[in-house]
């Protein structure tokens, strides 16, 4: 029978509640970005201009079609060039940055299409009648369209979060040590590997559980 | 008349030019590290005991501290005595890319000085000699390379080993199943929990894997060595005057025993995390290095 | 950019491969053929768990939807990543016996594959199962109730009228999940596996054409995301439904 050996986790705690800011820190980011980017796409994919709604096309298919460890490769590869060209040395970690700019892009594809289907979703009648009580159609989209699209799409929108919360976790493919790679490295440090995995899997099972009932009322509270 | 004018013109375009080769005038990385004003580090986060986080979260070991003795020569060298250190992990797969576009300064771990990594990076003085071996249980009745035939064997993806290892499976036609882990650790975990038999790397750093056991003398080192690798520090290509800084530190380190000391404190004494002792004797090949000092690389 | 484009060194695919197996161009394809098939043996556990969860999720009675409720709260809610290091590290050591023949009896590439393969079903399948819910749950009681009242009994009323109906309306989020597993095969290149994205990190790692391996290997993914897509529409149009939405009249 396995002994398990749970002696490394007490004192790994404070390194991994840092691990545990990072993971929100780049999900914080992700989101705030995603949602901001990805409206603008939406917006564009919706667009009466072909060139723009074929290319936020694009950029969404793109992304889309690719998988997330390629997309974490990539902007780690692509990152730190375009960075010192541009800035020369960098003042952040590159690889907090490469994951920053790399989830954000990444997820800005995946709550584009989330907020088209919001704004799909708010029936015509009320863009004519933004448009019949004389405002131009950046403004309907703002003042009308928008702001309803957003309050229904709040439970997707806040699950997606959930799930990139969870994605977060592969920046372990670039070595960026957030809450798994904290547990990751201790467990391989120690030796207790083993422990230190089932750790790391019950304290995201709790925290992304408790998050999704969260939700599910809010949902409820939404609909009635 | 007209030449005169010329020939002043001329001498005006070229003494900033001239200027710029004195002996005083920074170039490359320690321009780049006075203007930034900061000296970026790489370093590794599993090689024990070149370069890893201790229970600390911590950067130390043997490597670790010798890159600090150049940061100092590069404090004292620049007359900036809070020179900011920027210490940035790197991995086996992202090391040399980062040291070419400038993200890192000087990478500092277990990386083996090549002729072929020589025409991407430039190397310091070695710091370190290691020998590819196999790190076995005791008890497993492998003795040397042959012993591997129709067994697992497990190697770092990316490691001087993994080519060895293959090209000696293919050759010898071992039959060997060759396992490729992601890092140090995973290929210990892999040879610990019964995937593998054998795990080949540099003999130091399957010293410092086994310190990680949870019964360290459970397990051997043993094979004749497939290669012998010196570890130096990385740098850009072709920035002489950065190279003769740092080789004039490691050389200096290593000649006036103060090397052979970092070398007890981390191969030969109780080290972070576990306190355990790695109990690496100092090799012929180490002394000679310590006793004249190069950066000649071994393949 | 134009400099960049041209220093590229396509070649770097018909060199031979640092481990013997051919030429680089080869060793990516041999890593496609891992992609896919890894892909589509997870699918199929992923299909015949999903099925089963989701229709224990419509049973009456509380004890069978509540236990396909936990498995989807539990397969949703902890990172696949976490999820693969535990089917590959944490299992086979846990559980004795049958870890330690999983470890010493089979090749290590079929450890990786089969750890894979549960792995991505598994997590897989809690998705699939949601949608074979609502897709059963979109019937109404009415097909339920009209099948009962035939004589038929419950699981002859999912095999022969709630399940032909439900699988064809989730058709396209099915193919979604389907391309999601894909992408997500990917995740296997952490513990040693030799897909595709794995390949293309072994290339640049032993020639240090990164930008090459990379460009390469993202096509690769388009390619079958494309193929993947042409086939579900082919698929979706030959199984449509006459009376449902966009089916035949």
């Amino acid at each position: 029978m396995y002994q398990f050996d749970w002696s490394s986790i007490p004192g790994a705690l404070p390194y991994l509640w840092q691990g545990m800011l990072r993971t929100l820190q780049i999900t914080g980011v992700a989101v705030v970005v995603g949602i901001v980017l990805g409206t603008l796409i939406a917006v564009a994919r919706l667009s009466k201009s072909s060139i723009l709604s074929n290319l936020a096309a694009l950029y969404v298919s793109g992304f889309r079609s690719v998988p997330l460890v390629m997309v974490l490769l990539w902007f780690y590869l692509l990152v730190p060039q375009i960075i010192s060209s541009l800035f020369g040395q960098p003042g952040l970690d590159i690889r907090l940055l490469s994951a920053f700019v790399a989830f954000a892009l990444f997820e800005a594809s995946y709550y584009a299409e989330i907020i088209r289907a919001g704004i799909q979703s708010v029936s015509s009648g009320q863009v004519s009648a933004g448009l019949a009580l004389g405002m131009t159609s950046g403004q309907t989209m703002r003042l009308i369209v928008l702001p309803q699209a957003f309050r229904r799409m709040i439970p997707l929108l806040l699950t997606q979060a959930i799930i990139l919360f969870q994605d977060t976790s592969l920046v372990y493919v670039i070595g960026l040590a957030e809450f798994f790679g904290v547990a990751y490295n201790t467990g391989n440090r120690d030796g207790t590997l083993v422990e230190l995995l089932l750790f790391a899997g019950i304290v995201y099972f709790v925290i992304c559980f408790a998050a999704s009932m969260i939700v599910r009322s809010l949902q409820k509270k939404l609909v009635s | 008349m007209k030449n005169y004018v010329a020939a002043i013109i001329g001498l005006c375009l070229v003494a900033p030019a001239q200027r710029a080769w004195t002996a005083d005038e920074l170039t490359g990385t320690l321009k780049k590290i006075k203007d930034a004003g900061f000296i970026s580090v790489g370093h590794r986060e599993s090689s024990i005991p070149f370069s890893y986080y201790d229970d600390k979260n911590e950067v130390v070991g043997y490597s670790q501290d010798l890159v600090m003795m150049v940061v100092g020569a590069v404090k004292n060298r620049l007359n900036m005595p809070n020179l900011q250190v920027k210490l940035i992990p790197v991995t086996s797969q992202n090391r040399i890319p980062l040291i070419q576009n400038g993200t890192i300064d000087i990478e500092s771990g277990s990386t083996t000085n090549n002729v072929e990594r020589q025409q991407q990076v430039s190397f310091s003085d070695t710091m370190f000699i290691i020998a590819t071996r196999l790190l076995v249980k005791k008890d497993s009745g492998i003795k040397d390379f042959p012993d591997l035939k129709g067994k697992n064997v497990v190697v770092t993806a990316g490691t001087t080993s993994e080519r060895l290892i293959r090209e000696m499976n293919e050759k010898n036609n071992m039959g060997m199943n060759i396992i490729s882990a992601k890092d140090h650790g995973e290929s210990f975990l892999t040879l610990q929990s019964g995937r593998a038999s054998a795990f080949m790397l540099d003999d130091a750093l399957l010293a410092g894997e086994r310190a990680k056991a949870r019964r360290p003398d459970e397990w051997v080192i043993v094979g004749t060595p497939q290669s012998k690798e010196a570890y130096g520090m990385m740098m850009r290509k072709g920035d002489d005057q950065f190279k003769k800084l740092v080789d004039e530190t490691v050389a200096k380190a290593e000649t006036s025993g103060q090397a052979a000391k970092l070398y007890q404190k981390w191969f030969q004494s109780p080290i972070p995390p576990k306190g355990l002792n790695l109990d690496l004797p100092l090799s012929d090949d180490m002394k000679e290095l310590f006793k004249n000092p190069n950066d000649k690389a071994f393949q | 950019m134009v400099s960049f484009v041209a220093g590229l060194d396509w070649n770097i695919f018909f060199q031979p491969a640092f481990d013997g197996s051919g030429t680089y161009l080869r060793f990516l394809l041999i890593g496609l053929a891992w992609t896919i098939l890894l892909s589509v043996t997870a699918w199929i556990l992923a299909f015949v768990i999903g099925s089963i969860v989701g229709v224990l999720r419509t049973f009456p009675g509380r004890l069978l939807p509540g236990l396909g409720a936990v498995y989807v709260e539990l397969f949703r809610n902890v990172p696949l990543l976490v999820q693969l290091f535990l089917w590959y590290f944490v299992l086979p050591e846990i559980i004795p016996g049958l870890g330690t023949w999983f470890k010493q009896a089979l090749n290590p590439l079929l450890q990786q594959f089969v750890s894979g393969v549960l792995c991505l079903g598994f997590f897989t399948a809690a998705r699939v199962a949601e949608q074979v819910r609502s897709g059963i749950n979109s019937l109404g009681r009415g097909q339920r109730g009209a099948g009962l009242a035939l004589g038929l009994n419950l699981p002859q009323v999912y095999q022969l009228i709630l399940l032909p109906v439900a699988y064809r309306i989730i058709i396209p989020p099915l193919t979604s999940e389907f391309l999601n597993i894909i992408k997500n095969s990917a995740v296997a290149s952490t513990i040693g596996l030799a897909e595709l994205s794995r390949q293309a990190q072994q290339l640049g790692e032993f020639t240090a054409h990164w930008y090459e391996s990379f460009i390469a290997v993202t096509l690769l993914y388009g390619i079958i995301n494309v193929t993947v897509m042409i086939v579900s529409q082919f698929v979706e149009r030959v199984t449509r439904l006459p009376g449902y939405l966009g089916g035949r009249k």
